[in-house]
């Protein structure tokens, strides 16, 4: 040992190279390299996703070759080289490569691309004219959630011969993303990167079990016995200890009060620096949990006490639609099909965990926050910290994905309360796992369907019951439990049915928002009993559904005459052609192929836009300043989506200018004015409407000067404009009766797509080859930005169809919880229609979630006609699938 | 170490991280209770959200600067391959077909960020019921050896990973290269790998295999199966059925008997019903790769 102690074996300094820059770095050397990035030189271009190497966010090049940053101990830099996102071109500059991404759209949210950039370059340092299947090996262990990775694959193809990078702004144009540089550069700020270098962080401590009661030890002589440790929340320090979505429903606590109802609950939390912070392990709170039986699935919760006092048979909501004479039309029926589906839990997965920080200023708070709904959001932190609303500032964040997880509070109630008790910024980031365990989830449902139609082929009844596990808090479970009748049937004329969704309380994780509030999973069952019908009668499927497909002036299931904008009859028809040569290529195929089978499958879906019978407005302003320049305060929230690009091309067409020209507020609630939630597919049609009217009345105030220079003489408002044009727009519906009729919707997203999948009998796996998917937007406003939603919506469609699956407690991480990679897409077909709605811009509607409804039940009709099965547990694992299979050989 | 300090009234010593240059130095550090850390590809997941230094740990040993500890050497009897040696090192290096399941294997490991970093000596340490390595390397008869401070010791892979998370290596050791013998003959070799998607995905079932070949005839046959039971086991039925074969057509020769060592569980990515069922596809697929 005395040889030991003279070797200088403690790496108390590291010298590397940073982007080409000499750096020394002092400290632990077992830091992870991307918390050195970010935290000690400020590179903050590297994100962090998972801290385990699943995701790839944080992939930085050591001495040229791509690493997750996350898995490198600093020790281990000791003479590397490092290359992050910033040392990708000097400055503002972009890359051929950065350019390639910007013109191809390959960035959504842009969270995954600082380590998409990397890795590409890494690849092409070795290959500079790579195949399609080395990029994806290259670029494999990177995880994108919003592209689907089509687009991303394409830029990394044409890096040599960029496509043109698109300026012009105007509505119907492919304008690159006006945030794309900065999130191409990694200067884009996410919720984890603008802390202030003196914050805190504060941490919950969660239950282990999904239904306990606990009892909290002495958590003060914790604080005291743990240097950096500033002081312990309780549920005894929260004002208002409940939020919720709806306004009249708030049982989901800040902290939890002696009773945890889903493993995830927070039962306190410790705030303090970052260090202690992170030091605290679990084991070592004094907690002591009397666990109590756990009501898992919605049988246990039919039978169960109620969860929340009050809610019988533990029903958070239920609704239905009736119309006609269901029972008579079933008798007389000359074809019925019944099906039974059963979804799993699906986690949103955006790669960037929930994040945020926020500083109290004097008697009033600012909370920066990565957010899909800032003004309810400060409604809500304000309820809680019993403040007024104007004492409260919500700043968005740029958002690294959402897909409605971020749609529910998760941070923010800690940050806020932590900040405003010590007086000091305080930063919450979740980790992985934390974010897994915390957050909601799609509603795993049950759906009993049932289908009639007469001999011709026309449908006469439809009846679906569809009861949903909404876990242990309401959340969005009511907006689900209403969005699933009124959808049910999917887009055809049906003029007899009755359709019911009902939300039961477990002690699982609150199923909330997720792209399509339920549609996707009633979708899964009304499709395949479709097919049914159309095999019963001998009718190709196509026809059957082209048949039966809605038509300007039909009446839906909530008695609503759909005037205009009807598209479901030409996505088909753009499909048909794919439908057809798919279905006979696949014939041929399984000629010569005995064990691996390829069948096509065909779905449509239709999805209302905006809120269901609620009132939804979107507020936007438009200012200009004394020299001209004009400002968008967009209430509205990018989460990847595009909105920043749809609303700035909105604007910019409305007053003749450049893209380029509109300079962007976002979601700022002391700057910009409410344009409601980025949530059911809206803010293209809802908040696009109220920018083109702003944009219109700036235009008409300006048309109204003599000349430019006039705007100097005018008195300028605390913005710092001289003139500002309003728009509001809110979508004309009318509330559903008692019988579920009314008006839900003011228009309607509509799609087809065909799916040709393959799958292998013996080991029951399936791959889905190519997907061609059409879908009715009203108007492209963006037509490459559509195409990216379509793709990335499809590769949801994916994983909820084949892989995910999330079980608390078993997958919290994203190696266990799989969403699908590069290799797991299939050849993509995007076929844009456009049926244009009066109410919206230029005819838009919305895109976000339609794209995601109809790729599951394309998928399973393929399997159908490939292996003759129909797994009914989704998602269709190949143990599933392998296990249906025998069966049905078995029978043979 | 840490308990002792405590009892006596004394400020614990923080644990400290260490990246010794010299093998000795890392030996007696080793030798004084140090964790290792090599590729930290199986480290860091394991602490995600939790403090890096585990409870009682003084400290952790970094074996990264040991240069002797990597890469890939032939000598007279077998192929060495030092423990530090990473995944990507071993896809890229020119070696003989015999090594084609663990190169396939390589590629299989995470993604190639996971590849560039991971080495193949935590890959067997880390004794995942599911390594991607170690059926490969049980395929091509592996032994591991083991360094301390008191000397050096071979076991044949089988004898050091005992279970799920559970090795021989002793707290005073490091694992210091993988040892495979050079075949009687032609050897060739491969790898396949279920999963429930493309990239970055833990394996359901997989399988390698390596057969020595001699006039046309299988003169020695060592077939692998992994993620079916707590350690990836070979399969002494299934070898000596191969044993002597002509090299057409092999998959037929696997049967379900063969599988009988097999112990599968049902867990999030497949029912044990389902291993048991695929493996026996696996290993006739990667049979019907191996002939002729």
């Amino acid at each position: 040992m005395n040889k030991l102690s003279a070797a200088p074996l403690s790496h108390d300094a590291v010298a590397l190279t940073v982007n080409g820059a000499s750096r020394v770095y002092r400290g632990d050397g077992l830091r992870r390299l991307a918390d050195v990035l970010r935290d000690e030189f400020d590179l903050k271009g590297t994100k962090i996703g998972c801290n385990a190497g699943d995701c790839g966010a944080c992939t930085v090049l050591m001495d040229g070759a791509q690493v997750c940053a996350c898995l490198v101990p600093i020790g281990q830099c000791e003479g590397s080289a490092v290359t992050t996102v910033e040392g990708l071109a000097g400055g503002s500059r972009l890359s051929d490569l950065q350019r390639s991404f910007l013109a191809h759209g390959a960035a959504q949210c842009g969270i995954c691309t600082p380590g998409m950039l990397v890795a590409a370059s890494d690849l092409l340092a070795r290959l500079p004219k790579p195949s399609r299947l080395q990029v994806e090996d290259a670029l494999g262990g990177v995880l994108c959630r919003c592209t689907g990775y089509q687009k991303i694959v394409e830029a990394v193809l044409d890096v040599a011969q960029p496509a043109e990078i698109v300026q012009a702004g105007h509505v119907g144009a492919s304008t690159a993303k006006v945030d794309g540089p900065a999130k191409l550069t990694g200067a884009e700020r996410y919720g984890a990167d603008g802390t202030p270098a003196d914050a805190l962080y504060v941490r919950a401590i969660r239950s282990p079990h999904a239904h306990a009661r606990f009892t909290l030890g002495d958590l003060d002589a914790f604080v005291t016995s743990r240097p950096g440790l500033v002081r312990a929340l309780t549920a005894r320090d929260v004002p208002f200890n409940a939020y919720g979505i709806y306004p009249n429903i708030k049982d989901q606590p800040v902290l939890a009060d002696g009773m945890a109802r889903y493993r995830g609950d927070p039962v306190a939390a410790f705030v303090g620096s970052r260090e202690a912070i992170e030091a605290i392990r679990d084991e070592d709170v004094p907690v002591t949990y009397e666990t109590l039986p756990a009501i898992i699935g919605i049988d246990a919760a039919k039978a169960a006490l109620p969860i929340h006092a009050g809610k019988n048979g533990n029903i958070l909501a239920d609704g239905g639609v009736t119309c006609g004479d269901v029972e008579s039309a079933f008798g007389s029926a000359s074809h019925v099909a019944e099906v039974e589906y059963e979804t799993s839990f699906v986690e949103h997965a955006y790669i960037e965990p929930e994040a945020g920080w926020a500083e109290r200023k004097g008697d009033t708070l600012e909370v920066h926050v990565s957010t899909q709904n800032p003004f309810q959001h400060r409604d809500d932190l304000a309820q809680i910290l019993n403040l007024p609303k104007e004492a409260v500032r919500l700043i968005a964040s740029a958002v690294g994905g959402g897909f409605g997880g971020k749609l529910d509070l998760n941070v923010h109630p800690l940050a806020a309360l932590a900040a405003w008790l010590c007086d000091r910024p305080v930063a919450y980031v979740y980790t992985r796992p934390e974010s897994m365990a915390a957050s909601t989830k799609r509603h795993p449902a049950h759906v009993k369907a049932k289908a009639a139609c007469d001999g011709a082929g026309r449908l006469t009844a439809f009846w679906s019951h569809a009861d949903l596990d909404t876990g242990a808090y309401a959340s969005w479970g009511p907006t689900v439990a209403n969005r699933v009748p009124v959808h049910a049937p999917g887009p055809y004329v049906v003029p007899h049915a009755r359709t019911r969704g009902t939300a039961y309380f477990t002690n699982c994780p609150p199923s909330g928002a997720f792209r399509g509030f339920g549609v996707p999973q009633s979708a899964i069952a009304s499709e395949a009993a479709m097919d049914a019908l159309a095999d019963a009668l001998g009718m190709d499927w196509l026809e059957f559904r082209r048949l039966n497909a809605l038509r300007a002036g039909d009446r839906t299931v909530t008695g609503q005459v759909l005037e205009d904008s009807v598209g479901i009859v030409e996505t088909i028809d753009a499909v048909e052609s794919h439908w057809r040569d798919w279905n006979n290529a696949a014939t041929d195929f399984n000629t010569s192929s005995p064990r691996v089978k390829r069948g096509v499958g065909i779905a449509c879906s239709w999805y209302g836009i905006g809120n269901t019978s609620l009132s939804n407005p979107s507020e936007m302003k438009i200012g200009v300043a004394p020299d001209g320049r004009i400002t968008l305060y967009c209430g509205a929230v990018d989460i990847g989506q595009g909105s920043n690009t749809i609303l700035t091309q909105i604007a910019a067409d409305a007053l003749g200018l450049a893209a380029s020209e509109i300079r962007l507020v976002m979601g700022d609630t002391a700057r910009t004015l409410d344009a409601g939630k980025t949530s059911a597919s809206r803010q293209t049609f809802v908040t696009g409407k109220a920018c083109e009217l702003a944009a219109l009345d700036l235009k008409a105030k300006l048309a109204k000067l003599t000349d430019r220079s006039a705007l100097r003489n005018l008195p300028v408002d605390n913005h710092g404009d001289v003139l500002t044009g309003y728009g509001r727009f809110d979508p004309p519906t009318t509330p559903l009766d008692e019988n579920g009729q009314g008006v839900p919707y003011a228009c309607y997203g509509f799609a087809t797509q065909v799916a040709l999948v393959e799958v292998d009998l013996d080991l029951g796996t399936t791959k889905v080859l190519k997907i061609a998917a059409a879908h009715d937007v009203g108007k492209a406003v963006n037509p490459q930005q559509v195409e990216g939603q379509i793709h990335g919506g499809t590769a949801q469609g994916i994983g909820l169809a084949l892989m995910e699956e999330y079980i608390p407690g078993r997958t919290e991480n994203l190696h266990d919880y799989l969403i699908p990679t590069f290799g797991d897409m299939p050849e993509m077909i995007c076929r844009i229609v456009e049926a244009p709605t009066k109410h919206g811009p230029h005819g838009a509607k919305g895109v976000g979630e339609p794209a995601l409804i109809s790729t599951a039940p394309a998928i399973f009709g393929g399997i159908y006609r490939a292996a003759g099965v129909r797994v009914t547990k989704i998602p269709v694992l190949p143990h599933r699938l392998r296990a249906a299979i025998r069966a049905r050989e078995a029978k043979r | 170490m840490l308990g002792s300090r405590a009892q006596s009234g004394l400020e614990p010593l923080p644990p400290r991280y260490a990246r010794p240059k010299a093998l000795e130095d890392a030996l007696a550090l080793r030798e004084s209770g140090a964790q290792i850390i090599a590729g930290g590809t199986d480290f860091f997941p394991a602490r995600v959200g939790k403090p890096l230094y585990d409870r009682d740990v003084a400290c952790v040993l970094d074996l990264t600067a040991l240069p002797e500890l990597r890469g890939i050497r032939e000598e007279v009897e077998s192929y060495r391959i030092g423990a530090l040696t990473r995944w990507t090192e071993i896809v890229e290096a020119p070696l003989p077909a015999q090594f084609r399941c663990l190169q396939a294997a390589a590629r299989e490991v995470g993604g190639r960020q996971i590849q560039n970093r991971g080495t193949i000596g935590g890959n067997l340490c880390n004794a995942s019921p599911a390594a991607d390595g170690v059926p490969a390397l049980l395929a091509l008869g592996a032994e591991i050896e083991l360094l301390s401070r008191g000397g050096t010791r071979r076991l044949p892979l089988s004898d050091f990973i005992l279970g799920a998370r559970r090795i021989a290596l002793r707290p005073d050791e490091i694992a210091s290269a993988i040892l495979i013998p050079k075949p009687n003959g032609a050897a060739h070799s491969g790898f396949v790998k279920l999963g429930a998607r493309r990239y970055l995905v833990i394996s359901i079932v997989m399988a390698a295999g390596c057969l020595d070949v001699v006039d046309g005839r299988i003169a020695g046959a060592r077939v692998a199966v992994g993620a079916c039971s707590p350690v990836a086991l070979r399969l002494p039925a299934l070898e000596s059925a191969l044993q002597g074969a002509t090299t057409s057509d092999l998959g037929r020769l696997a049967k379900a008997e063969h599988l009988a060592p097999l112990t599968p569980i049902d867990d999030v990515r497949a029912t044990a019903t389902y291993r048991t069922e695929a493996a026996l596809i696996v290993v006739r697929r990667l049979l019907q790769e191996l002939s002729a």
